[in-house]
């Protein structure tokens, strides 16, 4: 067993059976339903909007090339700086290359899982850089020096009592368990570091290929603020993130906020095509744009998979599963946790590694039925159990199977294995759960079900 | 050859596989993707869809404020442009305001002459620090969305991309005809006003800045404002 598996299995185990973290999971995501519920009926026709949604990634996937090289195009003629990197390594050299261009001190960031993607906090702090997380919940985290628990809720896992401790100790704030008050401390330290900043670093959630924009959704201004103080403005983002037309954003926009928040429509929904304009009183000086691949080129040729790259990162997926909802975002280890990150981790950082994330599933489909942009998502991680299954064949499984099959299509030895399951399941009591029991995997913490005494075909005969 | 070619080649070898459209079956529809197909035409259509607007422009009047309230916007009409400047009159009063940032449009800079502030005008530049200070930004827009209760702004339209965001209340000066009925409309108007040279921010404003990141409870005034007043005046 990998160490990554072993990790998997012991946190997920562990955070099964927190009841604490479970309240907290449910009481967070209860809330969530009834909103989302609500915005979705507000719909006229919700499942036709996911239809379109969904193509509209398709065809914007269909000629990515093209869309590219349009959004780039145009966001060169307004002044910006684009830079393609091919991996994370690139990606951080080419922002701390303007980092040190500027001779910079202080960062501020708005959330961007591509940074968490490529580890890019990590790195600006190594070279002795300031970074400071604007959004408050990512704030929350990078004080607790953890990762996002959730791509859009990052500090979904802890209570306002956790938090302010955490402000008390870091920030020297008293301790208060009002959020709102919690809230005012988080903007009273950022506001001093909006105006310090020498450089903004956000992410994006669409890339608008008529125009040549970057749209940028959030709820509290962080983001705003981050494009509009510092004098240099990078952007890094996935190649994936185009949209073909400005006008689909107003599907997209109520679509990203509903999937996403329950929200009708996110509070600051902005586009930004380059640096400040002449007769503009301000923005940024310099604007720099990281196209980011990292191996979502491997993604996009595999056709069967490659919806998984319409992905809007709404996060409605991770809420609605039963796996997510128990064993918790920190115990994936991956950027991108739920179903969404459990498909598209294997191909970012290889199969055999992370095809567990594939197999910690039921199957239900809630995932799939969730998604605003109809990722097949529960298939895909069959594909992803199927594929990694043919790359390394598991023999045991394999025999195990061949003898199954041989035993069900013949009559005789299905009798035979039948009399002799009833007359061994009595004495299965003496290993049951232990070391030696063969169904452990299953006995462990349930009961296997007891052998018929009698068949249907024998009960039937009996009362003919 | 450069990233930039490697990137591409690799999305145009990708490519040549094509992926079967979303909701149909494999192997089936692959390549016609033709002028009527709905892709195409999402954003015209998007209107079927989306939550519904009323047609008359009393009804979106009233959507626009029903939205208002429950985003917890401070949205007021008042009979004529010459109502601006008292109704800041009173604001500044009622809330104690000691300086104002604004920008010199049409409206504000008529509404914003009135008051007996200090006023921070931003248009030739400005200091950070002293905006910073600044208890109100005062600006213009170039929609009010009835569909969703949001104001469209730009850094053009609304002096820059740091006014209507870093004052801890953000007043907006409207024209009842800025009222569109849904989010198509308000980027058509967008593309109308501005294709020939955008301006280099546009955003969407739907109420006040806010945050749900502790526990899912809702807390006004995360980064940006923690006030939005429009208001809104007829002919």
């Amino acid at each position: 067993m990998s160490e990554i598996l072993k990790l998997f299995k012991a946190q997920a185990s562990k955070v099964a059976g927190d009841l604490r973290h479970r309240s907290l999971i449910q009481t967070a995501l209860g809330k969530y339903e009834t909103q989302r519920d609500r915005r979705k009926a507000a719909f006229q026709s919700w499942e036709e909007a996911r239809q379109v949604a969904a193509e509209t990634k398709w065809e914007a996937m269909r000629s990515l090339d093209e869309h590219l090289v349009s959004f780039v195009n145009k966001l060169e003629a307004r002044g910006t700086r684009v830079h393609w990197a091919s991996n994370g390594v690139q990606a951080r050299d080419i922002i701390l290359g303007v980092i040190r261009a500027k001779k910079a001190r202080c960062v501020i960031k708005s959330k961007a899982m591509t940074a968490e993607e490529i580890h890019l906090n990590e790195a600006m702090e190594k070279e002795g850089y300031e970074v400071v997380e604007s959004d408050l919940g990512e704030f929350i985290v990078q004080l607790r020096k953890e990762a996002p628990y959730h791509i859009v809720f990052p500090a979904m896992h802890l209570t306002r009592d956790e938090i302010s401790d955490l402000f008390h100790r870091e920030l020297g704030s008293a301790q208060t368990s009002d959020p709102e008050e919690l809230t005012m401390i988080a903007r009273r330290a950022l506001r001093k570091k909006y105006i310090a900043a020498d450089i903004g670093i956000t992410g994006a959630n669409f890339a608008i290929a008529e125009t040549g924009m970057i749209s940028i959704t959030e709820n509290e201004g962080n983001a705003r603020l981050t494009a509009a103080l510092p004098k240099t403005m990078i952007t890094l983002l996935g190649i994936e993130k185009v949209l073909p037309r400005m006008a689909d954003l107003a599907l997209f926009l109520p679509m990203l906020a509903t999937a996403g928040a329950g929200q009708p429509i996110t509070c600051y929904n902005s586009l930004y095509g380059g640096p400040r304009r002449p007769g503009e009183p301000d923005g940024p000086e310099e604007y720099h744009v990281v196209l980011l691949d990292n191996r979502r080129t491997e993604l996009l040729a595999d056709a069967e998979q490659r919806d998984a790259l319409h992905c809007i990162r709404c996060g409605a997926c991770l809420n609605v599963c039963p796996i997510y909802r128990n064993v918790g975002g920190h115990t994936y280890g991956t950027t991108y946790s739920g179903p969404i990150g459990s498909v598209i981790t294997p191909h970012l950082r290889g199969l055999q590694d992370w095809k567990h994330l594939s197999a910690a599933s039921s199957l239900c489909g809630a995932c799939t039925e969730t998604c605003p942009v109809k990722i097949n998502l529960h298939h895909h991680l069959l594909h992803n159990r199927r594929n990694a299954a043919a790359q390394n064949p598991n023999w045991i499984e394999k025999t195990a199977f061949r003898v199954f099959g041989t035993v069900m299509n013949s009559l005789a030895l299905y009798r035979v294995v039948r009399a002799a399951a009833r007359c061994l399941q009595p004495l299965h009591g003496l290993v049951k759960g232990g070391p030696f029991d063969p169904a452990r995997a299953w006995t462990k913490t349930r009961e296997l079900a007891p052998v018929a005494p009698k068949t249907f075909r024998e009960q039937w005969k009996e009362r003919a | 050859m450069t990233e930039r070619e490697n990137i591409l080649g690799r999305i145009r070898e990708a490519l040549k596989t094509p992926a079967p459209r979303p909701g149909g079956h494999a192997g089936q529809d692959h390549d016609s993707l033709t002028a009527s197909s709905p892709a195409r035409t999402a954003a015209v259509h998007a209107r079927e869809w989306l939550p519904p607007v009323p047609e008359t422009a009393e009804g979106q009047l009233a959507l626009f404020a029903a939205h208002s309230a429950d985003l917890k916007t401070d949205f007021r009409t008042l009979p004529d442009a010459d109502a601006f400047a008292s109704a800041l009159r009173d604001l500044a009063a009622q809330l104690g305001w000691k300086r104002v940032a604004s920008h010199n449009g049409d409206l504000t800079f008529r509404a914003t002459e009135g008051l007996d502030l200090p006023i921070l005008r931003v248009d030739a530049g400005y200091d950070v620090n002293e905006m910073e200070d600044c208890d109100a930004g005062v600006t213009e827009c170039d929609a009010l969305v009835a569909q969703t209760g949001s104001v469209v702004l730009t850094s053009r339209s609304a002096g820059g991309r740091a006014l209507s965001v870093l004052p801890p209340h953000h007043v907006v000066l409207a024209r009842l005809s800025q009222l569109v009925r849904d989010l198509p409309a308000a980027f058509a108007l967008l593309q109308a006003k501005y294709s020939y040279d955008y301006p280099s921010f546009m955003t969407f404003i739907t109420g006040p800045s806010r945050t749900g990141d502790i526990e899912r409870i809702l807390v006004l005034g995360a980064h940006g404002p923690k006030k939005l007043t429009i208001l809104c005046a007829d002919h």
